[in-house]
């Protein structure tokens, strides 16, 4: 499967304008009333219009171009949230709708009519229009689209991307071999397949729906900063409240000026709310899903997103995440006496046969180092011996010479019962190669040993440095691997992970997660086989391959369209980014309260108590001009940060401490002096056009 | 700016830094049950009233049971301190032969000491019997404040414990706090008070002829004056160590039988802040890592530090408008210059302003001078810390509380910066925590706010205000401060007993005790029950300098938004008033 990365562009016209529009229509007080902060702004428009109306009826104090000017703004404020919400929102829905363009990629052959034999009819349908019990049939070199059954046929199938190896297995009708998986692909011959469940896609359609916005529920974190805001209004609403009575008081104590009004008390209620963050707060969520749908993950909730920023332990599967696919002959060993070319040819002979991966490696490395080719063979007629799990060997039989490979034990017992013995030297290199995580190959021919095929796993470029990036970010990362502990931890040295697990079962994976969680940490993994549904189901965020099985897809709370393992990665990127957004924004909102008191409270009081001028530090042109300029900041900065929510704060792997410091220098300072700058900039301007 | 200033703060500063170890860690001791120097002889009295009082010590309560418990105490409390009010007419111990106290006088008392207020609104000596002022309002002094460590210990637990409902045993932590650490320091201090000339003593006042006859203001001539005694050293200890700070003398720590010498000032000063700050020390140990304490410790000092120096060099620098008439206001050998009204000569400027930060910043409330009678902005200082919530050391355990709760609320905002949602000390801080942490500086803040408003709007509330202007208002801002974050101390120049202060500021100080106390026993419950998060590289780190300045910063930020209006009206623009010719 491809998926064509669709980063739209932030503005893009079609969805800024659908954007404009929904601003408009969420000004439904439905609509309104579930964000606190915003709902309260709300009610300041409707008030400040009210009053504007007012003043324009009655000889009020205040001119009604005053009283318009600020209610004007507020409801820009109101609408610029909404805005933002819109566009996050006109993103996702894009991001989703490129999302199942990108699925319906593979095809299916339903087969109809009454014959349904191999030379039936056959009807080319996207995989997603499958129903259960349709009849398909998949050639060599297509992909079976969905889970199913084999009625007919016999055929070799790479199932690698859901197990990880990469040997083919036969899959045949009737039997234990008769169940396919959706994903996986046919290499030989051909199959005819009854769907046994539902495509992969009614699933995906569920959780694409989830990016789309329509069944958002908020997250707990985003619920708990929820409710700090809601204080923080609260508390900002008695102090404004309050400011009435008090400015009563201080209208009688000093004997002139007038009560504070009701117009500069809703525009500094509004200016100290919190709403730089509450304007921003769902389109900061909505973004976060947006940007691991960018990365073609799929997530069941945000729920899911926000604990892949807190992980701490990375549960990673050897084959395929820090290995390339399979091991690989790096080595030919001759024993003592006998030639490394010798060597490298009996052992190429021995794997002309073998289509294993490991076999196939063995004739490269042949044909790189000795320019060996495959040889016309016919005349001498060979018989190959396929590798079974008894003998545990795999060769050929030619010229009345037997040539094997095979296990060290295996191999050592077959010399043996012909008169030979394992020469100490070769007992030696085993040992090392083991030692060192690669897998000894004896190859012997008739009772002579000749040398060791050393096999070993490739760790994929890269990967260490990206481990040392987690481990700076505080995350573990574990193995995991079906190999012996020693294979296991030299591999793991290599690839640089915290931990391993060795001949890892299905148990011993549930029983490790549980274990770490246990111990308060959360663990993420990525998983595709039926057996990882229940540690797929333990882990905290469990991504599962969409190349995997149902059950794991059905147990995770991610799917990855692209079935890439180190996606994880990514995943937890995107998790601390969201994170760091939401709590950037907050401080700079609240920072940002500190210059509006300076540019309104002096503004306010300017009648009652001129010496409260002192307090004025930007120096503003008027009083009304103070009040107008820092409400139209508050609005104004709210789109100006609509890029910022979309797009996240970058994370940086450099431990809690500096990405501490950093933030706070530009979020905390950069969010106490930008009003003022800003507020001052909109003061002169206003006086500039005369409009106050 | 004298080198007496720095010799005084400086060794007022470094005794206390001495006795936080040791007192700190003595008293982790005593909270995690653990055995004590004073054991062998407090031990068998601790379980007597075990047995007496039907507790059993080893059963744990979850954050209801808890919060029961501390609620029934101060009910219990609350009832017998109006009774006895009530009734002193009646009762034995009242040489002076004084009446019943008024009903929303003995209302606001009877709420000022059981919730560690210790706001006055009547004067000692004119008031209270002996019996009132020991069996009522110093077992007060005693319970209130063991309460408030007790509830901060159980918050303590929460951090500490995991996968479990309890957070300890209320009963057990108030005979604990008060038998092991109230009651042997207070006997210390008392003792040592004594001896510097404070007053302890069942004797009736003293009528003492006077050194020049006067007369009175219906022209008779007065050649007598009573001079009030009393058991006052007793009273006085604990109202310095435990936060209370309701003073026996109306006068309170200005009066030369409550604190006649330099040395007096010294402890009385010392202890205000002893175990407040002692307290950090106690936290970083029971969570198992002292630098957390010490954090929260140098965050309070760094707060505490400023607005001294704000107060101290206000008030040294003098009134302007004395300084316009050529009042020689500076400080030389024969004077400490400054603005010396309402201080008294024994202390100067230096120890006036170290008391009246010192007091204001550990909800104390106890005065060796006239809050009144300080610059504005040397007033500004005072009123502004007890509106920080009193969190900067604060009530003994309610001050630390307040603190943590600050912190959980920094770890909100600034821990999610680093990419994490929020934990401290290993603990998820999450929507409820948020919610709770939302009530308890919400509704403190709301009574000030409220309760000022409801003062300056209505004429019975406005009947009290005496000085006109921006003072009057600093008074009335001030007095619910003081009463809505439980602090007690008293600007003066108010007229504070009358029904309607009695009981609006009564109401202030129950919402500004309870409404914390509960939200922060269910924060404890909720804590404990969760499991513990080991740190790792990409947690917050909550020891280091720089969460010291964003727990700083959020403390100031959430102040200073939610008073600089009310400040501005006030004490700033009496400033700028008073400066401006």
């Amino acid at each position: 499967m491809s998926h064509a990365k669709t980063t739209a562009r932030l503005f893009d016209p079609a969805i800024f304008k659908q954007a404009v529009l929904a601003s408009f229509s969420k000004l439904d007080p439905r609509i309104q009333v579930r964000n606190p902060v915003m709902f309260a702004v709300y009610l300041g428009s409707i008030l400040t219009t009210v009053l504007w109306v007012n003043s324009l009826m009655a000889t009020g104090n205040e001119s009604s171009g005053f009283v318009l000017g600020v209610s004007a703004w507020l409801w820009f404020t109101v609408l610029f949230a909404n805005f933002a919400e819109a566009i996050a929102e006109g993103h996702g829905k894009a991001q989703a709708a490129s999302l199942k363009k990108a699925r319906t990629t593979v095809t299916a052959r339903k087969l109809t009519g009454s014959e349904t034999g191999r030379h039936g009819l056959a009807e080319e349908i996207p995989a997603t229009d499958l129903k259960v019990d349709d009849i398909v049939i998949v050639k060599a070199g297509e992909t079976i689209p969905a889970d199913g059954e084999v009625i007919e046929g016999v055929a070799s199938v790479d199932e690698s991307a859901i197990t990880g190896e990469s040997a083919p297995v036969v899959r045949e009708s009737g039997g234990d071999r008769s169940a396919v998986t959706g994903g996986t692909r046919v290499i030989s011959d051909w199959l005819i397949i009854r769907v046994t469940t539902l495509p992969g896609s009614s699933f995906l359609d569920r959780m694409i729906s989830m990016v789309e916005g329509a069944k958002r529920q908020k997250t707990p974190n985003e619920i708990a900063l929820a409710i700090l805001l809601a204080a923080l209004t609260l508390i900002f609403l008695l102090v404004v409240g309050t400011l009435l009575p008090y400015s009563i008081f201080s209208v009688e104590a000093s004997g002139q000026g007038r009560p504070i009004s009701l117009t500069v008390l809703v525009a500094l209620f509004v200016c100290l709310a919190p709403t730089t963050i509450g304007a921003l707060l769902s389109a900061i969520g909505i973004a976060g899903m947006n940007r691991l749908s960018q990365a073609n993950v799929i997530a069941m909730s945000g729920r899911a997103v926000e604990a892949a920023g807190d992980v701490d332990v990375l549960l990673l599967d050897k084959t395929g995440t820090i290995t390339l696919g399979n091991r690989q002959a790096t080595r030919f060993i001759p024993t003592q006496g006998v030639d490394e070319k010798e060597l490298a040819e009996v052992a190429h002979l021995a794997s002309m046969a073998d289509e294993t991966a490991e076999g196939r490696s063995i004739a490269v490395l042949a044909k790189k180092q000795y320019g060996l080719r495959g040889r016309e063979l016919e005349h001498i007629k060979p018989h190959f011996v396929p590798f079974s799990a008894r003998t545990r060997m795999s060769g050929v039989s030619l010229d009345g010479q037997e040539i094997r490979k095979g296990a060290t034990e295996a191999v050592e017992e077959h010399v043996r019962s012909l008169g030979g013995s394992l020469p100490g030297d070769v007992r030696t290199i085993v040992q090392e190669i083991a030692n060192a995580g690669g897998t000894p190959l004896v190859v012997c021919r008739d009772a002579h040993v000749l040398g060791v095929i050393e096999l070993k796993d490739i760790v994929k470029g890269g990967i260490k440095e990206r481990f040392a990036e987690l481990r700076q970010m505080g995350i573990k990362t574990v193995m995991i691997t079906g190999d012996n502990p020693l294979t296991a931890g030299a591999i793991a040295a290599e690839a640089g992970v915290d931990d391993f697990l060795a001949e890892a079962t299905p148990e011993a994976k549930l029983s490790l997660i549980r274990d770490y969680q246990k111990g308060g940490r959360l663990v993420a993994m990525t998983g595709d086989g039926t057996n990882d549904a229940p540690a797929l189901a333990q882990a905290d965020v469990a991504v599962a391959m969409n190349s995997g099985t149902q059950a794991a897809k059905e147990a995770g709370n991610m799917v990855d369209l692209d079935s890439n393992p180190t996606k994880l990665i990514e995943i937890v990127n995107i998790g601390k980014q969201l994170l760091m957004t939401r709590g950037s924004l907050t401080t700079f909102s609240i920072a940002n309260d500190v210059a509006k008191y300076f540019a309104i409270l002096p503004a306010a009081f300017a009648a009652t108590y001129p010496a409260l001028k002192t307090l004025d530090l930007m120096r503003l042109s008027s009083p009304s001009s103070a009040i107008l300029s820092a409400v139209i900041f508050n609005a104004l900065v709210i789109i100006a940060l609509v890029p910022l929510a979309l797009k996240g704060v970058t994370y940086r792997p450099v431990g809690a401490t500096q990405l501490l410091r950093n933030n706070l220098l530009i979020y905390g300072l950069g969010g106490l002096i930008v009003p003022f700058i800003g507020i001052k900039a909109i003061d002169v301007m206003l006086s500039i056009l005369n409009l106050v | 700016m004298t080198p007496n200033a720095f010799l005084q703060i400086g060794l007022y500063v470094g005794v206390l830094l001495v006795c936080i170890k040791p007192l700190g860690l003595y008293m982790a001791q005593v909270y995690s049950g653990q055995a004590t120097f004073l054991g062998r002889f407090v031990g068998p009295v601790e379980r007597l009233i075990y047995r007496l009082c039907g507790v059993d010590p080893d059963a744990e309560m979850s954050w209801l049971q808890y919060a029961t418990a501390v609620l029934m105490l101060s009910l219990v409390s609350f009832v017998s301190v109006y009774g006895i009010q009530r009734l002193q007419g009646l009762l034995p111990l009242n040489p002076e032969s004084l009446s019943a106290v008024s009903s929303d006088s003995s209302f606001n008392t009877a709420v000022s000491f059981t919730t560690n207020t210790n706001w006055q609104g009547y004067g000692g000596e004119t008031t209270m019997s002996y019996l009132t002022q020991m069996l009522a309002l110093n077992v007060q002094n005693f319970l209130s404040a063991a309460g408030g460590m007790a509830v901060l210990v159980a918050l303590v637990r929460g951090f500490t414990r995991s996968n479990t409902e309890s957070i300890g045993n209320f009963w057990v932590d108030l005979v604990r706090g008060t038998l092991y650490i109230l009651l042997p320091l207070s006997l210390v201090l008392a003792i040592a008070l004594v001896s510097q000339g404070v007053v302890q003593t069942f004797s009736s006042y003293e009528e003492v002829a006077l050194v020049e006859a006067t007369v009175n203001a219906d022209g008779e001539s007065v050649m007598t004056q009573k001079i009030a005694v009393g058991p006052a050293a007793s009273q006085i200890a604990i109202k310095q160590l435990g936060t209370n700070g309701g003073g026996f003398f109306n006068v309170n720590s200005s009066h030369p039988f409550e604190n006649p010498t330099p040395i007096s000032n010294f402890l009385e000063l010392l202890a205000i802040l002893l175990i407040p700050a002692s307290l950090c020390y106690t936290f970083g140990e029971m969570v198992g890592d002292r630098r957390q304490g010490w954090a929260i410790l140098a965050a309070m000092s760094f707060i505490f530090l400023g607005i001294l120096v704000l107060t101290w060099t206000s008030e040294q620098q003098g009134n302007p408008v004395l300084a316009d008439l050529g009042v020689d206001q500076a400080a030389s050998e024969l004077q400490p210059g400054g603005n010396m009204e309402g201080k008294e000569t024994r202390f100067g400027i230096v120890n006036s302003a170290l008391w009246a930060v010192a007091t204001t910043s550990a909800s104390n409330g106890s005065v060796n001078s006239m809050h009144d009678s300080y610059t504005p902005l040397g007033g500004l200082g005072p009123m502004w810390l007890m509106q920080l919530g009193e969190v900067i050391f604060g009530g003994v355990g309610s001050g630390l509380y307040g603190m943590l709760v600050f912190a959980i609320v920094a770890v909100f905002i600034s821990g999610l910066m680093v990419g994490r949602t929020p934990e401290y000390l290993g603990k998820k801080i999450g929507a409820f925590e948020m919610k709770m942490a939302a009530l308890v500086i919400l509704l403190p803040c709301a009574m000030v706010l409220l309760g000022t408003a409801s003062a300056v709007v209505t004429d019975t509330g406005r009947a009290s205000v005496f000085n006109p202007g921006p003072h009057g208002f600093s008074e009335v801002l001030y007095a619910f401060s003081s009463a809505g974050n439980n602090n007690g101390s008293a600007f003066a120049g108010l007229g504070a007993n009358t029904p309607f202060y009695n009981g609006m500021l009564g109401l202030a100080m129950l919402v500004g005790r309870f409404w914390v106390m509960l939200p922060v026993l269910a924060i404890a419950g909720s804590l404990a029950v969760k499991k513990t998060v080991p740190a790792g590289a990409g947690t917050l780190p909550t020891h280091t300098p720089l969460f010291v300045v964003l727990l700083v910063a959020i403390v100031v930020v959430v102040g200073a938004l939610s008073f600089f209006p009310a400040l501005a009206l006030g004490p700033i623009v009496e400033h700028l008033l008073s400066t401006a010719n």
